[in-house]
């Protein structure tokens, strides 16, 4: 199968776009383009499985290489694997389900579904991309749609968030950037160039090693929202429009995490090793700080804003800890919470679109007036503290298991005080729901509402299905992204064995 | 070998000849017939020409030149066709066009200069015509003071560089550009006259701290003269620099390393930090300019082939996004007069077309993917990073994100702010039109070409 298809469909659906005539037209040529990209990507998981079965753990497959400027070195070289797969099934569903809720989007019509297109083939391009330029070629071609995103159709103070995220992700992309070449110019054979997998089976010096990972650690971690540099994204996330909101969220965030995994501990794993405490010590503060924050707030998005910080500090987490559970609960964290967190937002976006408020105080009683919206809330909140049948579950225990593998003091302490945010993240999840779904109608004029209409109950139960399919059966979700973790850990292990 | 410059004398002479004859055309019948004679020089500066040496070695024609002489006849022609309305209105337009085409006579024979005296002559030949262009705006103040302003310092600089070729002679013996590159040591006085040749060519280049006429200059004269300065000097300075630096000066290596590190952070940041203050268009793109010539240098810096090649290669670039902003911008200051950023508030809602070329000319610029702008960055990153120095390549990193931000501040005006005295839709020309759709183009495709990229990477070899 080739997987230029997956970049090729969303670039001629915006071209469709391009030249469409009505707002109708526009909607549904976007709905169409993404339905196809999910079955296409449905189609690429199937051939996947046929293929894996008889090939050594965790190899690329579907792998071409093309030279593009080839006096420097850089090809045009795409290839996926378990965990690139789930990656990409992630964004087919969020982008999809992003499409279906922003059906009455009234404002540039046209413009809207074209940005939101292209920032999804940018989205493909990176999980597919095998070759650090074409990865950091397909990251920062979302820094543009993303501004516009937010600064055309956001609400709040939008320019000012949208200038914000806009210069934070393009100060984490510098870092990528002086880290890739790093990299490219110490690598031992003149060859290697930006090839991921040739950069992978040389030894770079430690002292190298020590130097450019953090720059591509906490380069690539900016999109994450590494603490300290997550504060763009409650004001990202919260001026965005809904759809926009559910990308960011979902995916781009994830784009940090797999650039961690895929480059910096895939390929340095010695310096991920030696700074591996600082990891872990800063994602218990996202941890911690992102759900004690998320307590403070009153307004709905901003909630959900630091509840993301507190989740993907899950991910960071589990990259930190460098065991295999808990790499694996890394990946199964992010796709996870990649449905989750766009399905908070969706039920968000629903209800601001019709109260046109997003303060909780100003919210309650919702569940008698729209019962639909309230139970996606409800879902949405109860996955995101983790309750079992649902994936949030699944991701966060596995995370804590692999997490309590390291025996030594600091790691036990950090685990332990991460588990304590499950706590806090009841707290704000159960009042908020509480507050805003339960209880009195404070607003007469909501008694008129009306519930979902048939674009988001198909969203909705699309990234429900998502949740309850790897909540109630994760070992579909684990077998697929076990042998691409395994390989990372192979190139873990040549230096350290666990205890 | 010489077919450039003489197709250059050929339409020099036609304009004379036409200008004594003149039996009041039209000024449509003159742009009309102008347009074509460059469209003709353009296509013939892409056949190709033959390498070698003339008159005793004065007259050199090698590879890079030879691209860089087409890509300067391209340039020009597209400032030719989107300055149509301005020019209408202007009654000079044959003088005009004399001037243009003496200058770019000059540039293409500093491309070409064999020797030292050569180089300082095509140099005046360029530079001279160029301040007078600058007064074209004939009844504002402004021109006259940029105009002024250019001469007075290009005299300055001029002497400096005067200096340094006498320094040159005096320790060398030669004036001549092969014999110079064999004998070059690292002595004081070649390193002096290095030096003060050097100031010219930074005077030229707008590099800090001899930048200080651009932003007066640039905004006091007419739009294209601006598109002209901004675009068409700098890159033949910048070829013709690559040159002095890789061939004849190779030697030096030492010595001016050390002076374009630093010059090339003290330049970005200089220009980083005036450009997120300013609210002219045209001094915006001034300073705006100035931070891509540090980008410049931190790329000429590193490896021979792959310093030059990216240079040249962000040449390229840099020509289509400026060109295409200088005709958004000439475009909205002839038809409704107003050059600030605020002014352009709410363009995209009437103006679309403009809107988008000026977004993503800016996004060129800036170094965002899908457009070439990104490509170029990168590249000239990389080559500088060849010498294994990570704090420049940090500091040019970090410069990208502060040049983001000036960059967003106009993107914003357009679609973002909402504006009751907005710009009306203006109606373009086709020419105007044409011209941005050839820069979008190159934008748009000139970053995924490998070709091009290989192609001028097999002409830097040859230095």
């Amino acid at each position: 199968m080739n997987l230029n298809l997956l970049i090729i469909l969303p670039l001629l659906t915006s071209l469709a776009i391009l030249f469409a005539g009505s707002k109708n037209t526009v909607r549904m040529i976007a709905l169409a383009g993404a339905a196809i990209q999910l079955l296409i990507c449905g189609i690429l998981l199937i051939q996947f499985n046929k293929y894996s079965v008889g090939l050594q753990n965790g190899q690329m497959i579907f792998e071409s290489s093309s030279p593009w400027f080839s006096s420097l070195n850089i090809n045009y070289h795409i290839g996926v694997d378990g965990i690139s797969i789930a990656m990409i099934l992630l964004t087919a569903v969020v982008v999809l389900a992003g499409i279906l809720v922003s059906w009455n989007v009234e404002k540039m019509t046209k413009e809207f579904f074209l940005l939101l297109t292209l920032l999804s083939a940018g989205a493909y391009g990176f999980f597919i991309s095998l070759d650090l330029f074409c990865m950091f070629f397909f990251l920062e071609v979302a820094v543009v749609p993303k501004y516009l995103l937010i600064g055309i159709w956001g609400s709040g103070k939008k320019e000012y968030s949208a200038n914000k995220l806009a210069l934070m992700l393009m100060g984490g992309s510098a870092l990528v950037l002086v880290g890739m070449l790093g990299l490219y110019y110490n690598s031992i054979s003149e060859t290697t160039g930006f090839n991921l997998m040739a950069l992978r089976s040389q030894v770079i010096p430690l002292e190298t090693q020590l130097i450019f990972f953090p720059f591509l650690f906490i380069g690539f971690g900016v999109f994450t929202a590494i603490f300290p540099f997550h504060t763009w994204v409650p004001d990202g996330h919260s001026s965005a429009p809904t759809a926009a909101s559910m990308f960011l969220a979902g995916i781009s965030m994830k784009l940090g995490g797999y650039g961690c995994l895929r480059v910096a501990a895939y390929l340095m794993p010695e310096a991920a090793h030696y700074y591996s405490a600082y990891i872990v010590g800063l994602a218990a503060i996202a941890i911690l700080y992102g759900a004690f924050a998320t307590m403070m707030q009153t307004d709905l998005k901003y909630m959900n804003a630091y509840s993301s910080v507190s989740h993907c500090g899950f991910v960071l987490l589990g990259i930190g800890m460098l065991t295999p559970t808990a790499i694996n609960g890394a990946v199964l964290q992010m796709v996870s919470h990649g449905l989750m967190t766009a399905l908070f937002f969706a039920a968000i976006g629903m209800i601001y679109e019709r109260t046109h408020t997003r303060t909780v105080s100003e919210l309650g009683g919702l569940l008698k007036v729209m019962p639909f919206i309230s139970t996606v809330f409800f879902i949405a909140g109860l996955c995101s503290l983790g309750l079992p049948g649902f994936s949030g579950f699944v991701a966060e225990m596995t995370v804590f298991v692999g997490s309590w593998e390291r025996v030594e003091m600091f790691y036990r302490v950090s685990t332990i005080l991460a588990c304590m945010s499950i706590v806090v993240t009841a707290v704000y999840i159960l009042r908020a729901s509480g507050m805003s779904l339960m209880g009195v109608i404070k607003n007469k004029k909501f008694e008129s509402l009306t519930d979902a209409t048939w674009n988001e109950k198909a969203a909705a139960t699309l990234l429900i299905a998502g949740i309850l399919i790897i909540g109630l059966s994760p070992f579909l979700l684990n077998d697929l992204i076990t042998p691409g973790t395994k390989q990372i850990m192979q190139n873990v292990n040549r230096i350290f064995t666990l205890n | 070998m010489m077919k450039n410059e003489l197709m250059l004398v050929f339409i020099i002479v036609i304009l004379l000849v036409m200008k004594v004859a003149d039996n009041g055309r039209s000024s449509g019948y003159w742009i009309g017939v102008i347009n074509v004679l460059l469209i003709m020089n353009c296509i013939i500066d892409w056949l190709p020409v033959s390498e070698g040496e003339l008159f005793g070695g004065v007259y050199k024609s090698y590879a890079l030149g030879n691209f860089g002489k087409s890509l300067l006849s391209t340039g020009t022609l597209l400032i030719s066709l989107f300055s149509t309305d301005w020019l209408k209105r202007c009654q000079h337009i044959a003088e005009f066009y004399l001037l243009m085409i003496s200058t770019l006579l000059g540039m293409f024979f500093m491309i070409s200069s064999g020797n030292l005296l050569m180089f300082y002559l095509s140099l005046e030949l360029s530079t001279i015509p160029l301040a007078a262009m600058c007064n074209f705006g004939l009844t504002e103040r402004k021109s006259g003071e940029a105009a002024m302003k250019l001469i007075l310092s290009s005299a300055f600089s001029s002497c400096l560089m005067l200096m340094g070729i006498s320094f040159l002679y005096g320790a060398s013996g030669t004036i001549n550009f092969e014999v110079l590159s064999i004998i070059v040591q690292e002595t004081p006085l070649y390193i002096m006259g290095f030096v003060l040749l050097f100031v010219g060519v930074a005077f030229k280049l707008s590099v800090v701290p001899f930048h200080l006429w651009t932003a007066d200059v640039y905004e006091g004269a007419p739009v294209p003269v601006t598109a002209f300065l901004s675009v068409i000097s700098k890159s033949a300075m910048i070829i013709v620099f690559s040159f002095l630096l890789y061939h004849v000066f190779g030697s030096l290596y030492n010595s001016w390393y050390l002076l374009l590190y630093v010059l090339s952070i003290v330049t970005m940041i200089t220009g980083n930090i005036f450009a997120i203050r300013q609210e002219n268009m045209k001094r915006f793109l001034a300073f705006s300019s100035i931070t891509q010539m540090g980008y410049i240098l931190v790329g000429i810096s590193g490896s021979s082939a792959e310093g030059v090649t990216s240079s040249v290669y962000f040449i390229v670039v840099y020509l289509f996004s400026n060109i295409a902003a200088f005709g958004v911008i000439s475009q909205i200051a002839e038809k409704s007069g107003k050059e600030t950023i605020s002014s352009y508030k709410g363009l995209a809602k009437h103006n679309p077309f403009l809107a988008w070329t000026m977004a993503i000319a800016l996004f060129s610029l800036a170094g965002i993917p899908p457009t070439a702008g990104f490509f170029g960055k990168i590249f000239l990153l990389k080559a500088g990073a060849s010498k294994g120095d990570l704090f420049l390549i940090t500091i040019a990193a970090l410069n990208m994100i502060v040049a983001l931000y000036y960059y967003l501040r106009v993107i914003r005006a357009m679609f973002m702010d909402e504006n009751e005295d907005s710009i009306p839709i203006l109606h373009s020309g086709a020419p105007l039109k044409v011209a941005l759709a050839i820069c979008l183009i190159g934008i748009l495709i000139t970053g995924f070409s490998g070709p091009v990229y290989e192609y001028i990477f097999t002409l830097s070899n040859g230095i």
